[in-house]
């Protein structure tokens, strides 16, 4: 008779969390080893919002494309239309009024706000739960960001997906009211962030959960790519506002917040430091907006098809996440050859699987929130 | 016959105002909870401020289907939830919270409740471990972990107004408590009140120590897989020993039915009505920490400081014999 020995090893617990779990900011899959509370092993699975963006470009004019990048990143519509025009506005040599970049500057920076608005309301999910402080925390962030969409939909009709933004300038212009309405707005965000800031920064139980967390080395950021809130919170002085800057962000006065070592509590300093820059942005916006007209194009129903020369570009913008960049190919006719999107989620979210090992199933929550991706950017 | 009656008459009166009161606990809970985040809350079930909502919630639950996880045992799967309700019911047959209701008056009730209370987790380990998940099992293990763990400050902490007492029995309590209250009680007062709230805190399951719930972690903890009226029984059984440990709260620490200008039962539930509110606060605004942390918090932080003062209590009682 034939002896077989069975040699079984149980070893760790497999956990999956997600695709459809609470807090995965989304629908993504990690595959936990755990032994006991602790986390040996991480796997990290993709793919679940596949909606081959990019390649649903490839059929589409160059006018055409800016509402469908809008879906993308769905916490800041604009920040995508705004990376994909400048792109197409520098292959093509076209010229943007001032008035008109002043006014994409003070859409993206509010969408920067009710952003990292999302992001600490959903950090607050993550540290206290659905049915703790942290759900008062989430309501209160939307209680802000509410208004925030209010203003754009007096200023464009929409309240999230804007559309604002078209190759040569912008559809709709600032009058006396939404003005007044930006103002305050910004009159009233203003202390509420500070609040939110100070109750935060010094919430004993936060620091805790998140002190020396999931720290991010210097190294490990700029080696993986890291990029935004992300490799700021390392110490990276990395902000395209400023190293290259963009649209008309080189005449804005406004400190890139960087943090010391890169743990979860850090980052999340930084996001929301950098909502109150974002406050200053538009005050000055606001300030010193400029007459003038507000498109160097015809509207987008009588205006030429826009055919950029042969020759593939890149360009990158600041949106809330970090470097997001648009690869274009053009080969002389009115639709891209190919279009890549390099996403910031994509690249912060790779550093996950080197963060979660040795440490517990709450710190995973809590570094996977702290990363803020957003899942249509990641899998676009 | 008679003597059935008998025996079941202050049973069903009991449990039909204890579910009657805890319903409404978990109405005034959203209420609180809505008011604390600008929202309204319940409102449209019922007319002035949705007071019809526990019932409605009631209904809705019990008219679900009842699913069963597959290759789960079913005979531990239901039993989790009754033993649960069942045990959280019984202490109340100790407690004199309402119109001299108390069934049981023996010189051992405080220690009677502590010991009925504490087979709750008997019920949430049996409900975890047989619904074979695997967050419910975490979730479990964490809790088994939490409960035994505070068990022991909560008990030295209840401990410490018995030894100035003298005396385990509820009405002898009330009675010492005439003029003033324990909580009063200078210095080991107040430190033993702080202690039995924030081991109350992690024995009820209370934000910031509801690790076993943990929904951002374990989806939703031990009762991943219930829904319907099982889910009910839990949900219940949770505000029941909630209230359970504000009415000995009320009972223990701030004198039963003395009040200031006049004593009467009807303040226990006043009090513990307050207590519930202030629990309900804490959750609102707190985040959860973590189950290291939290046995760390217990052993090197709770444990010393109630066996200290403990001593001191002995050492007081001993030596000088103060009444309040």
């Amino acid at each position: 008779m034939e002896r077989r020995v069975i040699e079984q090893d149980f070893g760790d617990l497999a956990l999956n969390m997600g695709p459809q779990h609470p807090s995965t900011h989304g629908v993504f899959r990690l595959k936990l080893h755990l032994e006991g509370e602790k986390i040996n092993k991480v796997e990290s699975f993709l793919g679940y919002l596949h909606r081959g963006v990019e390649k649903l470009t490839e059929k589409l004019d160059y006018d055409m494309i800016p509402p469908v990048l809008e879906r993308d990143d769905y916490l800041s519509p604009t920040s995508n239309s705004l990376g994909f025009i400048n792109t197409v506005e520098s292959m093509c040599g076209i010229e943007v009024p001032d008035r008109a970049s002043y006014i994409r500057i003070l859409v993206a920076e509010f969408q920067r706000i009710s952003s990292h608005l999302v992001a600490l309301g959903t950090y607050g999910l993550d540290l206290g739960g659905a049915l703790g402080g942290g759900a008062s925390l989430f309501l209160y962030c939307f209680r802000e960001r509410e208004k925030i969409l209010d203003f754009m939909e007096s200023l464009t009709g929409t309240r999230f997906h804007t559309n604002i933004n078209q190759v040569g300038g912008i559809r709709y212009d600032l009058n006396d009211s939404t003005i007044k309405q930006a103002n305050d707005l910004i009159r009233y965000l203003r202390p509420k962030l500070n609040e939110y800031f100070d109750v935060i920064s010094q919430d004993e139980i936060f620091i805790k959960r998140t002190r020396n967390i999931g720290v991010i080395s210097k190294k490990l950021a700029s080696e993986s790519g890291g990029s935004g809130p992300v490799a700021r919170g390392s110490g990276i002085h990395f902000d395209l506002r400023k190293d290259s800057p963009y649209e008309k962000y080189s005449e804005m006065e406004f400190v890139t917040p960087v943090g010391e070592i890169g743990d979860a509590y850090d980052r999340t300093m930084v996001r929301m430091k950098e909502t109150i820059q974002s406050l200053n942005i538009c005050e000055q916006v606001l300030d010193r907006l400029p007459e003038g007209p507000i498109s160097s194009r015809k509207p987008i129903k009588s205006a030429k098809l826009l055919k950029p020369p042969k020759g593939s570009h890149y360009k990158a913008i600041e949106s809330p996440r970090g470097e997001l960049g648009f690869f274009i190919v053009s080969d002389g006719t009115s639709i891209p050859y190919r279009m890549k999107i390099r996403a910031p989620s994509f690249s912060n979210l790779s550093i996950v699987e080197k963060l979660l090992p040795n440490t517990y199933i709450a710190d995973a929550v809590v570094i996977l929130g702290s990363l803020d991706p957003v899942f249509g950017d990641v899998d676009r | 016959m008679e003597q059935f009656i008998l025996f079941a008459t202050p049973i069903v009166k009991t449990i039909s105002i204890l579910i009657l009161i805890v319903a409404y606990l978990v109405w005034l809970e959203r209420k609180v909870a809505a008011k604390m985040q600008s929202r309204i809350g319940p409102y449209l079930v019922g007319k002035p401020h949705g007071w019809l909502q526990p019932l409605a919630d009631a209904l809705k639950l019990m008219l679900k289907d009842d699913s069963k996880p597959k290759n789960s045992d079913s005979l531990l799967f239901n039993f989790g939830p009754i033993w649960i309700m069942v045990v959280s019911l019984a202490s109340f047959a100790l407690l004199p919270f309402y119109f001299n209701n108390q069934m049981i008056n023996t010189d051992l009730s405080l220690m009677l409740f502590i010991a009925i209370s504490s087979l709750v987790i008997v019920g949430i380990f049996v409900a975890g471990w047989s619904s074979n998940n695997k967050f419910a099992l975490i979730s479990v293990l964490r809790m088994v972990a939490q409960i035994i763990s505070y068990e022991i400050p909560l008990v030295i902490s209840l401990l410490v107004p018995c030894i100035l007492i003298g005396s385990l029995n509820f009405q002898e309590i009330i009675n010492y408590q005439d003029g003033s209250w324990i909580v009063f009680y200078p210095i080991i007062g107040q430190i033993s009140f702080i202690l039995f709230f924030i081991s109350a805190l992690a024995e009820g399951n209370r934000v910031p120590f509801d690790l076993s719930e943990a929904e951002s972690e374990l989806v939703s903890g031990y009762t991943t897989e219930y829904s319907g009226i099982k889910f009910a029984l839990f949900y219940l059984a949770e505000y029941v020993h909630l209230f359970g440990i504000s009415v000995l709260a009320s009972i223990i620490f701030f004198g039963g039915p003395n009040g200031p200008i006049f004593n009467s039962n009807i303040l226990i539930v006043i009090k513990s009505l307050i207590f519930f509110t202030i629990i309900l606060f804490v959750r609102w605004s707190f985040f959860r920490i973590r189950i290291d942390q939290l046995l760390k918090l217990n052993w090197n932080k709770l444990i010393p400081i109630s066996f200290l003062v403990l001593l001191a209590t002995c050492l007081i009682k001993f030596y000088l014999d103060v009444k309040l």
